[in-house]
């Protein structure tokens, strides 16, 4: 009796097992921009998973029972790397037991490996805040990193899925087309933005201040992921008077008081971005982040 | 700049050893444009700046060759600073490769183990001696579970080492450094190997572990809620349940998330007794199932299973030695749910968390082993125990949460067959209950300090009003915690 439903047991989990092989490549992307990506170029021989929503902290999100499942079944993860994902992804990863995804294999590819990283830091001490040995991970905030990104993952899904390979080539070919143009129409839009001297919140955005010409002050917050104090925020009321900052950039799923606070002061609008895909109703695709983004800028600077 | 000097020196080498100096300095040129070729894809800017510097040097050092009898004398130094063009441009090329990326440092040290040390220290304040504590009602654990000492104690320094060992194997180490009475205690909590590239979802451990039972098992202590562990741990476990064996998991390929696992362990330990057999003296199985909410909530349930068959599994009560010798088996439900504003626990979370503990031991309860008393006896006993407890976590916001938990053991049903309750003293009937209130400060995810009170009632008749300050503190690489 108790064999017979331990085979039936075995024989159900075995059927669950083969459920996945033959579908789509399953991708699991850490943060919503690769998934985004991921979609672009794979469009219906991929199956996207996102890790982490816009209003997340990336650095903060814990490795869920339903992230490891995910990465069970998957055979692609997209993360950014560079430390970003260090707080959960390696759990998952590990807790997971699926061999085709740890890092080094080719079901494992890393964003920041493909473009040129900002702000590397030049001594690494935790009295510095949270500092990321490799540099600056938010590399999504720049389309130029966007397309090397997509170059590399395209050719990393053909590898998996060779079957498929010519369309993942296509999907890049078209994507890198409409991404050039809207790159090109981007830059001209932004042009206004040259130079403007702009406070943010965290350095989420120096990617995107090296791509447009914006000049950041400083950050509201001391070190990277400590709070701002009242003092902090009094000592860059100070600088304000001095070197004027036009706005105060803040990604989406940060804490509003520090900004609003500062903003209120210092007579300056709090411009919240979207930061990644979906952090704002209008930034529903890869395009649609940079218009809303470059949208919400210009609109800062009136 | 420094690159005029070594125009000039090599002015001055030139008219010392004209021959030689060209000779030298063509070498060197010529290395330090193979070097900077090298360099020119990921550093164009400064390379060429450095070029043109170059080109400078180059021209004055062969004007010099023809033109300068009369310079100086510091032919030395000249060698120096030719020296020194190179040594700035190692660190262009330094800087070049830190620039381009994520490359990694070379050398002995690029594959050492990532190390973390852990350190935590309490200050208490106890109504009631920690040294005599006990949890009446039940069969003492023999584990660590008294509170630590009264007024200031250095705790437990963890400190840990992991890395991947080839493509195959991963090995984790972890000791626990301590002092007890005076003298340096080195104790191994884990030491174990597991598998990287098994297929199907299957991973294999191997070594000394914290078994994957229940919840809060697989914790660290730097990473509990509390100062201290559940009650119902302390009094079933000796407060963990560590392992000497082997252990089994296997995820499923579902969306909610399914793992199944089972160890297989010496079971030297509490509820098992030390042995002298082949074989293994414990075995476990466990189950786990979790998932989300929405985007706000995750939730995950276990059920574990522990049996061990102890033989002469000893303790003391009341000042002789009795052992316990038979079947022993315990069930643990668990839970744990958190909620966070949108799934980002950055601001504010909430996290509530419980377990209960049953168990059934069955087998030949002996009093008085050494027959200290002249009435040793042994009998036929059967004890059906069962503990629990709840806690909630709140953060309230960034780096503040305060928590609550509330700890209750039922001594449930004894049976002691011919023994009397008089010669068992600590197994009268008593239902122990401990209520537990905390707030934590974290300035960054690397430290925390800690404020606890507690309302202890282990002891019949004897509640112990507890304080306790705590920081932990995490130093090097720090691995991410689960779920």
């Amino acid at each position: 009796m108790i064999v017979k439903t331990l085979l039936r047991l075995a024989a159900m989990l075995l059927v669950l097992a083969a459920l996945p092989a033959g579908a789509a490549v399953n991708v699991f992307a850490s943060v919503p921009e690769w998934a985004a990506l991921a979609r672009e170029i794979g469009g219906d021989k991929v199956n996207v998973f996102a890790a982490t929503s816009a209003l997340q902290d990336p650095h903060r999100i814990e490795a869920r029972p339903s992230l490891i499942a995910r990465a069970r079944s998957s055979q692609l993860v997209v993360a950014t790397g560079a430390d970003l994902e260090i707080g959960w992804l390696p759990v998952v990863l590990r807790e997971s037991g699926n061999a085709a995804i740890q890092p080094g294999k080719p079901g494992y590819f890393e964003a920041a490996a493909q473009v040129r990283m900002l702000e590397v830091p030049a001594r690494l001490d935790r009295a510095d805040g949270d500092v990321h040995a490799s540099g600056n991970p938010h590399i999504q905030t720049d389309p130029r990193n966007i397309l090397k990104v997509a170059e590399a993952l395209a050719g990393r899904l053909a590898q998996l899925d060779g079957a498929n390979a010519v369309a993942y080539q296509a999907g890049l070919a078209n994507f890198a087309e409409r991404w050039k143009a809207a790159m090109a129409r981007w830059e001209q839009s932004a042009a206004p933005l040259r130079g403007a001297p702009v406070w943010v919140q965290h350095r989420s955005f120096a990617y995107m201040a090296d791509w447009l010409g914006l000049k950041e002050l400083g950050a509201l917050e001391p070190k990277p992921g400590v709070e701002p104090g009242s003092t902090q925020l009094a000592g860059l009321l100070e600088r304000q008077k001095v070197t004027p900052g036009r706005m105060i950039l803040r990604p989406a799923y940060a804490r509003a008081t520090a900004s609003d606070w500062f903003g209120e002061r210092a007579h300056i609008p709090v411009v919240v971005l979207p930061f990644t895909v979906g952090g704002s109703p209008e930034s529903g695709d890869l395009f649609a982040l940079f218009d809303d983004t470059l949208r919400r800028l210009l609109a800062g600077l009136k | 700049m420094t690159l005029l000097r070594p125009g000039a020196l090599c002015l001055a080498l030139a008219a010392a050893f004209p021959s030689v100096a060209s000779a030298a300095s063509d070498v060197e040129l010529k290395q330090l444009r193979d070097q900077l070729r090298e360099l020119k894809e990921s550093y164009q800017q400064r390379i060429d700046a450095l070029e043109r510097r170059l080109a400078a040097t180059e021209q004055r050092a062969a004007g010099a060759a023809t033109a300068a009898a009369e310079a100086g004398v510091a032919a030395g130094s000249a060698a120096q600073s030719v020296a020194r063009v190179e040594a700035r441009s190692a660190e262009l090329q330094a800087a070049a490769a830190n620039a381009g990326g994520s490359r990694p440092q070379a050398g002995e040290s690029a594959f050492n183990p990532a190390v973390s040390l852990i350190i935590d220290s309490k200050f208490t304040r106890f109504q009631r001696d920690p040294s005599t504590y006990r949890i009446d009602g039940f069969i003492p654990s023999g584990g660590e579970v008294g509170p630590p000492r009264k007024g200031f104690s250095l705790g437990e320094s963890e400190l840990a080492f992991s890395a991947n060992v080839d493509h195959l194997f991963r090995a984790n180490a972890r000791f626990a450094l301590a002092e007890d009475d005076g003298q340096g205690v080195v104790e191994v909590e884990e030491v174990n190997v597991e598998t990287l590239g098994l297929p199907g979802g299957l991973k294999v451990k191997g070594g000394r572990f914290l078994s994957g039972v229940g919840y809060l098992n697989q914790q660290h202590p730097h990473e509990w809620d509390f100062s201290d562990a559940p009650l119902a741990y302390k009094a079933f476990f000796g407060y963990r349940l560590q392992n000497d064996g082997v252990q089994v998991r296997w995820v499923a390929p579902t969306d909610l998330f399914l793992e199944f696992g089972a160890e297989m362990a010496a079971g030297e330990k509490y509820p098992g007794a030390e042995r002298n057999r082949n074989g293994a003296g414990l075995w476990t199985a466990f189950a786990h199932l979790g998932g989300d909410i929405g985007a706000s909530s995750a939730w995950q349930v276990g059920l574990s299973h522990v049996g061990a068959q102890p033989r002469e599994r000893t303790f003391e009560d009341n000042a002789v030695t009795n052992a316990f010798s038979g079947r022993s088996q315990t069930w643990i439900a668990d839970f744990v749910y958190k909620w966070a504003p949108d799934g980002n626990s950055r601001d504010r979370y909430l996290k509530i968390q419980g377990e209960y503990i049953q168990r059934r031991e069955t087998g030949m309860l002996t009093y008085d082993v050494d027959n200290l008393s002249g009435a040793s006896a042994a009998s036929a006993s059967r004890l059906r125990q069962s503990g629990s407890y709840l806690q909630a976590v709140y953060q309230f916001m960034p780096r503040w949460r305060v928590g609550v938990r509330g700890d209750w053991l039922d001594s449930g049903s004894v049976n002691l067959g011919s023994l009397s309750g008089t010669e068992l003293p600590i197994l009268a009937g008593y239902n122990p209950t401990r209520h537990t209130a905390m707030v934590d400060w974290s300035p960054s995810e690397f430290s925390r300090l800690r404020l606890q009170l507690a309302r202890d009632k282990s002891r019949d008749g004897e509640a112990d009003n507890q304080v306790w300050l705590q920081y932990i503190m995490s130093l090097g690489a720090h691995g991410a915690h689960k779920f």
